[in-house]
């Protein structure tokens, strides 16, 4: 049974107790085990029957279908077709959904009960580090098959991994440390949070072979506090660990290498994610970034030789030392190898975590593994990698997903965030959202970030509220290349991007807003026009008696009239009203 | 940056007594002379008053050397940490992308409007606080709120109220 943090929100220890409580109370042979998210966030909760005929994934089992499961497949041996998303007997609805998909990072994930160090032993678990030290592999060689897989730092930069690992090792340094970036704040993005509390001693893994690589002593993973699920499964992997002895002294038997691992809870601030950020918030201080060079690399936590790679990046380092890095490099691109997890969102019809190879197209994510828009709406962009990210519109939907491909429309990769847009949504409202997002979370240090993205959002608020004006869009494309130029951290360089790309791929929107005071995704509320349908109204009064500012006149069971001049949009009307006698244009 | 947050107005009503400081000798003697104990100083001191006291502030002072300034520093730059005390439910509102998109903001409204207070604001009874949060990492539920542990997901902005109103019943009850 999956007990992710979204499978509990989908009410997932519910439906465990449940099974528990038939299981005891009618003695049946069933062994009910724990494990994390397969990724199919929308079909939570998800329970998973294994029987002597085969596999069988069951989707939103809430309390009744628990019944239903124990009575017809446990009792009576027959399968429920209608609830399965995949099998490896039955045809699922929903096999597209892994179809396409290469699961090298989330390998584990749902598979294993994350707080059983056997399980992940079982699964090749720690068989990497045993490799290196069973043939006495040196670091030099260890880095070498990094930087032959192709690696790139999947936090969001795209930096060649073995590259940052070359470096940290030839800063010599009594001390040396690894920092495993889990500060996971980009709005949108999950697939860090699931890995960590589906396959923690993964992540753990990867840290350990980094520190041999580079020299380390010591490791620190840096994990949002808003993730207490993730913290409490690492803490009991790295005392599992411990207990074996895969941390501490003389680790894997490879005498001379100790290696320990301390976690730090971050305290909720976006720019953490930044490498310099990040370290001066383990040291206690402000999370405010610094100027690079030097880099971590060079003089990072305590003033040593730091490697930062983030929680994705880490996961695939076992297993591509265990299965050699040409096996790696199969996937993806020429200049991008591998596979990359996506966290789908917004009105995609199947939301959720999937790990795809690198080169697959925007359009074969959302239609073929995403099932495509939720009502059958049209597919109007996409949003990738977050703040720092930008739109892709549809008709760039080809574009393969890989760093470079993806950076020439403007976006980045970022974390693998996918937001996806149907019709409805306006681009001029999500360029003002995340600009929002951006400006709360600016640590105030450089005054272009500071300030302009505050001047910025002022002008996307005006926007769409319908107090546009000529020039704007001019003196957001101004504010939005000096405050690139001119601040010393990512979160600052890229924060203009979602502004920058929706009005290169949707100006006219723009102009829509500012020209003719309309959203044309009927979307920003102070553009709208509200209006009774006569056909429709009955004459119920509900609207005239929910209006705040009696904008509305009209006697019972006659049509009711909206009085413009009176009307302030705030759609009171449209929700109270339930014969679908009010128009919003 | 946050402004907004640091200038919160003082909810003197909410504000209790002294606090019992002898609760944080514990912590005190814990991270005493550990590098880079701020951070988990103040996470702990938040975990045991679910806010930081003033007093607070002048004992870790007292006893670590720590400055002032830079535990004022610190604290007011995360958003974990609260200056003032919190009401007894924590409703947040999660304001991700994927939320955003679904229309998260009218829910809000609707909460806020009926609770007759704003953002980051308490209750005059003390018994909700409100937040609207980055993301709570269950972007396909969305739009979602979590209320103290218990996440409440694929929200319209009647099931919202009626959950308020519910918790509201059975605390006056």
């Amino acid at each position: 049974m999956g007990l992710g943090s979204c499978g509990i929100a989908a009410g997932a220890s519910k439906t465990f107790r449940e099974f528990q409580r038939i299981i005891d109370s009618d003695k049946l042979d069933i062994e009910l085990k724990k494990t994390s998210c397969v990724g199919m966030c929308y079909k939570e909760p998800l329970v998973e029957v294994i029987d002597d005929t085969g596999r069988y994934l069951y989707g939103e089992v809430d309390i009744p279908r628990v019944d239903e499961i124990i009575d017809k497949h446990i009792r009576k041996f027959t399968p429920i077709a209608d609830y399965i998303v995949q099998s490896d007997k039955i045809k699922a609805a929903d096999q597209a959904f892994f179809d396409g998909q290469v699961k090298i990072s989330l390998r584990n994930c749902g598979h294993i009960d994350p707080e059983s160090i056997e399980e992940y032993e079982e699964r090749d678990g720690y068989q990497a580090i045993r490799k290196i030290a069973d043939s006495h592999m040196d670091p030099d060689k260890v880095i070498q098959a990094v930087l032959d897989s192709g690696l790139r730092g999947r936090g969001g930069g795209g930096f060649p991994t073995g590259m940052k690992w070359k470096f940290a090792r030839n800063n010599q340094s009594e001390r040396k440390y690894v920092i495993c970036n889990a500060d996971e704040g980009d709005p949108g993005a999950f697939m860090d949070r699931s890995i960590l509390e589906g396959d923690p001693h993964g992540v753990l893994e990867g840290m350990i072979i980094c520190g041999f690589a580079i020299g380390a002593s010591e490791g620190y993973i840096y994990c949002r506090a808003e993730y207490p699920l993730a913290i409490k499964r690492l803490n009991i992997a790295i005392r599992q660990a411990r207990e074996k002895g895969y941390l501490g002294k003389d680790v894997f038997g490879i005498s001379g290498f100790d290696f320990d691992i301390i976690i730090k809870e971050g305290a909720g601030a976006f720019v953490c994610g930044e490498e310099t950020a990040l370290i001066a918030s383990i040291e206690g201080a402000r999370g405010m970034p610094r100027r690079r060079p030097p880099f971590p690399a060079e003089s990072g936590l305590c003033k040593s030789p730091t490697n930062i790679n983030n929680v994705e990046t880490f996961i695939n380092i076992p297993w591509i030392i265990y299965h050699g890095p040409a096996a790696y490099a199969q996937y993806g691109t020429e200049k991008s190898k591998g596979t990359k997890v996506f966290a789908l969102t917004g009105k995609i019809r199947h939301g959720g975590l999937v790990e795809v190879p690198m080169g697959i197209s925007i359009k074969d994510v959302i239609h073929k593994l995403g099932g495509g828009i939720v009502d059958d709406k049209k597919f109007k962009a996409v949003q990738l990698g977050g703040p720092s990210g930008g739109c892709i519109p549809e008709h760039l939907g080809h574009t393969q997903v890989d760093y470079d491909s993806v950076n020439a429309t403007g976006a980045i990769m970022g974390s693998g965030g996918l937001v996806v847009m149907d019709e409805s949504t306006c681009v001029v409202d999500i360029a003002r959202f995340f600009l929002d997002f951006t400006q709360k979370e600016s640590c105030g240090k450089c005054t272009f970030c500071r300030l302009g993205t505050k001047r910025m959002l002022e002008i996307l608020t005006r926007i769409t509220e319908g107090e546009g004006k000529e020039g704007d869009i001019e003196m957001l494309e101004d504010l939005a290349e000096t405050i690139k130029d001119s601040s010393l951290c990512g979160l600052g360089q890229t924060a203009p991007n979602p502004v920058l790309t929706t009005i290169k791929y949707f100006r006219d929107e723009y102009e829509a807003h500012i020209r003719d005071k309309k959203c044309p995704a009927i979307s920003c509320k102070k553009l709208l026009t509200y209006t009774v349908i006569d056909e429709n109204c009955t004459g119920c009064m509900a609207c005239i008696k929910g209006c705040p500012v009696d904008a509305i006149e009209g006697e019972k069971k006659q049509v009711h009239k909206i009085i413009q001049d009176l009307c302030i949009q705030c759609g009171v009307c449209f929700t109270r009203c339930k014969f679908e006698a009010i128009k919003v244009s | 940056m946050r402004i907004q947050r640091i200038n919160h107005p003082k909810n003197t009503d909410t504000v209790k007594d002294q606090p019992d400081l002898s609760l944080m000798e514990g912590l005190l003697q814990q991270y005493k002379n550990k590098k880079g104990n701020l951070i988990p100083l103040l996470q702990g001191t938040q975990d045991i008053y679910g806010y930081l006291p003033r007093e607070a502030f002048y004992r870790i002072h007292e006893v670590t050397g720590l400055a002032l300034n830079e535990m004022y520093g610190v604290a007011t730059f995360y958003a974990q940490f609260r200056l003032v005390p919190a009401g007894k439910h924590i409703v947040k509102m999660c304001h991700g992308t994927a939320c955003h998109v679904q229309s998260v903001t009218a829910i809000t409204d609707e909460i806020l409007d009926t609770l007759q207070i704003k953002d980051g604001e308490t209750t005059s009874d003390g018994l909700f606080t409100v937040e609207t949060v980055a993301c709570l990492g269950c972007c396909s539920l969305a739009p979602v709120m979590m209320i103290g542990d218990e996440t409440y997901g694929k929200l319209t902005p009647k099931q919202a109220v009626k959950i308020i109103r519910e918790i509201r019943r059975s605390e006056n009850n």
